[in-house]
Parts: structure tokens; C-alpha cells; sequence
């Protein structure tokens, strides 16, 4: 770990309320949010906190996740510092209006607490609901545990805000595997987060003395411009991203990149996950290290803007890429994580095989020897040549 | 690692009583997970809690499988969820109930080492309520170190408030009634 200069205290804490006081010490000023499994802790404690008058923000209770971003889109075009939280089903109901959060670059920050979508009903985690919502435009990252969770939700506000970003942002975190768990986390203090985060200064605002038009709408002629806009836009933030992980890993300590890479070095095969199974299977890729087996992983942190040029380093020299997708895109590729990572490594002149397997859909319990077994399973597939699209692994019938 | 599984009702409280351990163990500098059985949990319906303590970062995100303790909350439960099926060889049952070692055995079946309290009597005597979950903490902690037992005040004391005293009493009631078995050959 580097060297760290921030004022920092260990605590034990759920990371639900981890992340609603990282949003209090980010000092956000409104809030709207509809509760929803298992996304409610956050939401739930950032009520308290305005209630008790520890944080001095705007608490819009809305009748729906659909009312709860477009208040939100209100509140941010006002000029205020915005958060929001949903999970599922909720996200899968804001859908319409979280592609006009992005291209109209509210800053707005969102948790969302990783879980499957309906039918059948399931409130227990995979990556459906996000999956979903892939192509919203927002940026998209991914923590692996409550350290992270915390960490991202304050780091949020300073990437979106930046001017030359001015993006919405969306940190995903586990639902139940991380949201519900109580664990050891270091809480940084108010004066290093004001510090590292000013108050923010919107480009734009709707003020009654300097009318402005947002939202309008486009014609043919500017339509695709504004798209291009906001793919430009989308993809340079990355350079702002790496700048503000850069000056949190300065402050804690902690560095964050948008590919992290865990035991990699000469591995032949890599795995590659996003989210909190990363850490299950660290455990299994340090005990195939120990009986000999070439094989490290790559955590993916960074899902929007897509880090491509960070992934190809990472997989080079890799014969066999394993990706465990925690989501099924019906009918298609099979895990869409694994769709994007083969098609951004298509390129290369050398590249590993890439095999998908799905695994921990609508909280099925996933552990390290579940892990092994996908490698030593990858491997043989590997050496006969790929037989299905894709796996969903341990599926009975 | 040491891997402990509570076996309670809804209403209970042994989620809380994992969050509690889990709060004393980081606050001893340790690294812990304190977690409920995820799902639409009902009062008075069975219920898990999961707790793993260490001395490192615990990267394990699964559910608990094959404990080194199980401690029961409520006695009824042992013929529902059998929760000694997948306890380690070597594992400990942290057990409420007014009977000795011989009854429990002869009972229930149980071949692991036991500790015992009746949780019940000492929670209505110093609570005035059977809820077991606070008082149960005495006899884990007993049983096995795992914390110091004035580690347990400031959790508790984030936790009840005024009532922290009363708990932290039932608590120590209860690690000093505890029966601990010696360990089986």
C-alpha cells in the first residue's frame, strides 16, 4: 500500500451505511430516492441523516424510482449537488429518463445495489438489473467490497462534477453480498473530503434571471452530433477518472485502476470478473498458484467508459480468458460482459480464446471451488475446441 | 478463520447478535463479515445469520457451510434445521437450554462439543424479556475468546442506549454460566 496522508478511522459498519455517509461526507444537497430490496439501507439512513439535521440536503420521497431520477433531474439542473439509489426493478423503471440524465450531463450519482430482475421474482444479487441498462450513457464502475463501496461513492462526485465530464455516474456494489454485510472499512474524515471535493459549481443552471432552454429537441441535421458529443465526451472522461483514483490513492493510500489485475504475472489463463466475486475468487486463483497452475485474474472496475487499451495490455501474453458474467443476455452471446470483452480483444493479432460462463444468477451462492472447477472445465474446452456459445454453470435439467 | 452460524426465529435478533460480534472483533483491530441469510426473512420463521471472523481481510463471500460453530438461539429449531449436519468434526455447539450435557446428548443426539446456558432464564431475570440474542454472546464468547467480553460494551452501547447496561449484564451473566465441555476425544 502507498504512502497515505489523509485522516482516516477504522470502523466496522454495513456498507449500506458505509455508502450513505460517504454521500453525507460528499455533502450532498439533494436527494430522491423510492426504497427498494436491497438497496434500502442507503436510502433509509441518508433519511435519518437529513431528518436528525447531519446533513443539510433536500430528501424527496417519491412515489417510484421513475419519480425519484426525474426529481433528481430537477434538483441537478437547480445546481445542487444530486444522489440517488435504486435497485432492479427500480432501475429498470427510471430506464426511459436515465438516458436523458446522461445526454442532457446532469452530474447526477447514483448507487446501485446489484440485483436480479423479475420474473421470476428475485430479490437476491446478479448483474441483470445493470446489464440492462448498459447503454444509458452514464460512467460505470464496479466495487468488489465495502472499502470500495465507500471509497467510489465519494470519488463519484468529483469525476462527475469536472467540467469537462459533467456525467452522470453509476457506482454498482452487490446487492446482500456487500449491501447487507457488516465489515471493517477506514472512514475518511469531513476535512480531507472537502478538501478533495469543493462545493460543486454547475456550468448550468436553471435560474428565473438567466433563462436557459435544456432539453430541447434536435432535429436530423444535429441529432447524430449531439450522439457523437456525448460518446466523445463519455470516452475522455476516462483521463478524469484516472486523475481523481490517482488523487484519492494519494490521499488513502488506495489505487484504483480500471482494469485490476490479481496474480497475473506469466499466467497463461486469466480469469475475469467484475463486483464482489473478484474477492471469492482471488482465494481460488492463490490455491491453483500453489499447485502450479499458471492463472491469475482481472477484475473489471472500469465497465463505462470501456477501458480497452487497459484490457488488451492486461490479457497479452494470455493463452485461455475465462469470464464470468453474472448476467444472461437471453438468446444472444450468452454473459454480455463476456460479448464486450471478446469483441474489444477481436483486434489484437494475439489473443487468448475466450469462453463465457454465467455464474451467481439471482443469488446463487458461488464459492471458491465453484471457481476451480469453471478453470479446469475452461481448460478442456479449450483443448477440444468450444462446444456451446457459452455456460451457464451448475444449471440443473 | 473461525466461521460461526446463528440459528434463530425472526424477531430474535440474530442478525444483530452477528453484527454486534462482528463490531467488538474489528474494533480488537481483527477483521470480521457479519451477515443476515439474504432473503424476505418473517417474524418467528427460522432464520440464519452468518458471522467469520480473522485476522486478515476476509475475501469469502459465500454462505457459511461448514462452521466451526453453531450457536442456537432457540432449542425448537434443532429438529427443523438440523443445524449440526455440516458442522465441522471438530465444531462447537454454543446451545439456550436449562439441560445438562447428558439430556442434550441423549435429546438432540449431538456429537460435538457443547456449551450450554439457559439463555431463556437469565434473559427474563435481567431483560425481563426472553430475547436470548445478547445473553447467548456470553456463553459464544466463553466458549470460544473469540473477543474479549468488555469488547461487547461500546457495540452494545451504539446499539441500545439506555438499555446497553441491562444486555451487557445478561451477556455476563451468561459467560460466567456457561458450561463449556471439555473437548471430545
Amino acid at each position: 500500500m502507498a504512502k497515505k496522508t489523509a485522516a482516516a478511522k477504522r470502523v466496522g459498519m454495513e456498507v449500506s451505511i458505509a455508502v450513505s455517509y460517504a454521500v453525507q461526507l460528499a455533502r450532498a444537497e439533494a436527494i430522491a430516492a423510492y426504497p427498494i430490496t436491497p438497496q434500502t439501507h442507503i436510502v433509509e439512513h441518508l433519511s435519518s441523516l437529513v431528518a436528525n439535521g447531519e446533513l443539510d440536503a433536500e430528501f424527496v420521497n417519491v412515489e417510484s424510482e421513475h419519480s425519484a431520477i426525474s426529481t433528481c433531474i430537477g434538483m441537478s439542473a437547480a445546481g445542487a449537488r444530486t444522489y440517488t439509489a435504486t435497485s432492479s426493478q427500480g432501475l429498470a423503471l427510471m430506464n426511459e429518463i436515465l438516458y436523458i440524465v446522461s445526454a442532457m450531463r446532469f452530474p447526477i450519482v447514483m448507487t446501485v445495489a446489484n440485483r436480479a430482475l423479475s420474473a421470476p421474482l428475485s430479490i437476491w444479487n446478479d448483474h441483470s438489473d445493470i446489464m440492462g441498462a448498459r447503454d444509458i450513457g452514464w460512467i460505470q464502475v464496479f466495487v468488489e467490497n465495502g472499502q470500495e463501496a465507500f471509497d467510489h461513492s465519494v470519488m463519484a462526485f468529483k469525476i462527475a462534477e469536472n467540467h469537462e465530464v459533467l456525467l452522470p455516474i453509476i457506482v454498482n456494489l452487490d446487492g446482500f453480498i456487500l449491501s447487507h454485510v457488516v465489515e471493517a472499512l477506514e472512514m475518511v474524515d469531513q476535512a480531507t473530503v472537502d478538501k478533495f471535493l469543493p462545493p460543486y459549481v454547475p456550468l448550468h443552471r436553471l435560474d428565473p434571471r438567466n433563462p436557459v432552454t435544456m432539453g430541447a429537441f434536435a432535429l436530423p441535421e444535429i441529432y447524430t452530433e449531439v450522439k457523437m458529443n456525448h460518446q466523445v465526451t463519455l470516452t475522455k472522461s476516462y483521463d478524469h477518472i484516472l486523475k481523481v483514483w490517482d488523487e484519492w490513492g494519494k490521499l488513502t493510500g488506495r489505487q484504483y485502476h480500471p482494469v485490476e489485475r490479481y496474480r497475473t504475472e506469466d499466467a497463461k489463463i486469466l480469469l475475469l470478473i467484475m463486483g464482489s466475486l473478484a474477492e471469492v475468487a482471488e482465494i481460488a486463483v492463490d490455491e491453483m498458484r500453489d499447485q502450479g497452475l499458471p492463472v491469475g485474474l482481472l477484475k473489471l472496475r472500469m465497465w463505462r467508459p470501456f477501458p480497452f487499451k487497459d484490457l488488451r495490455d492486461a490479457v497479452n501474453g494470455a493463452e485461455l480468458l475465462i469470464v464470468c458474467d453474472r448476467a444472461l443476455s437471453l438468446g444472444g452471446v450468452g454473459g454480455p460482459v463476456m460479448s464486450e470483452v471478446r469483441s474489444a480483444l477481436y483486434p489484437m493479432a494475439q489473443k487468448p480464446a475466450t469462453l463465457g460462463y454465467i455464474i451467481g444468477l439471482g443469488g446463487r451462492d458461488v464459492n471458491p471451488g465453484n471457481i476451480k472447477d469453471i478453470v479446469a472445465r475452461a481448460q478442456q474446452e479449450a483443448s477440444q475446441g468450444p462446444q456451446e456459445e457459452f455456460h451457464l454453470y451448475g444449471v440443473r435439467g | 478463520m473461525l466461521e460461526i452460524r446463528f440459528h434463530g426465529r425472526g424477531g430474535q435478533g440474530a442478525v444483530t447478535s452477528v453484527e454486534l460480534l462482528a463490531l467488538a472483533a474489528i474494533n480488537e483491530g481483527k477483521f470480521a463479515q457479519g451477515f443476515p441469510s439474504f432473503g424476505p426473512e418473517r417474524r418467528g420463521a427460522p432464520v440464519l445469520a452468518f458471522l467469520r471472523i480473522d485476522d486478515r481481510h476476509i475475501r469469502l463471500r459465500c454462505k457459511i457451510e461448514a462452521p466451526d460453530v453453531v450457536l442456537i438461539l432457540d432449542p425448537s429449531l434443532i429438529r427443523i434445521q438440523k443445524p449440526t449436519t455440516d458442522l465441522k468434526k471438530d465444531g462447537l455447539i454454543v446451545l439456550n437450554t436449562p439441560k445438562s450435557t447428558e439430556e442434550v446428548r441423549r435429546d438432540f443426539g449431538f456429537h460435538h462439543k457443547l456449551a450450554l446456558v439457559d439463555a431463556d432464564t437469565i434473559a427474563r431475570e435481567v431483560l425481563g424479556v426472553p430475547i436470548t440474542n445478547t445473553t447467548m454472546l456470553g456463553a459464544l464468547i466463553k466458549a470460544t475468546g473469540v473477543v474479549a467480553v468488555d469488547s461487547m460494551q461500546h457495540p452494545l452501547q451504539e446499539r441500545f442506549g439506555p438499555l446497553a447496561v441491562k444486555n451487557f449484564n445478561a451477556l455476563k451473566e451468561a459467560y460466567e454460566k456457561t458450561v463449556v465441555e471439555e473437548a471430545r476425544p
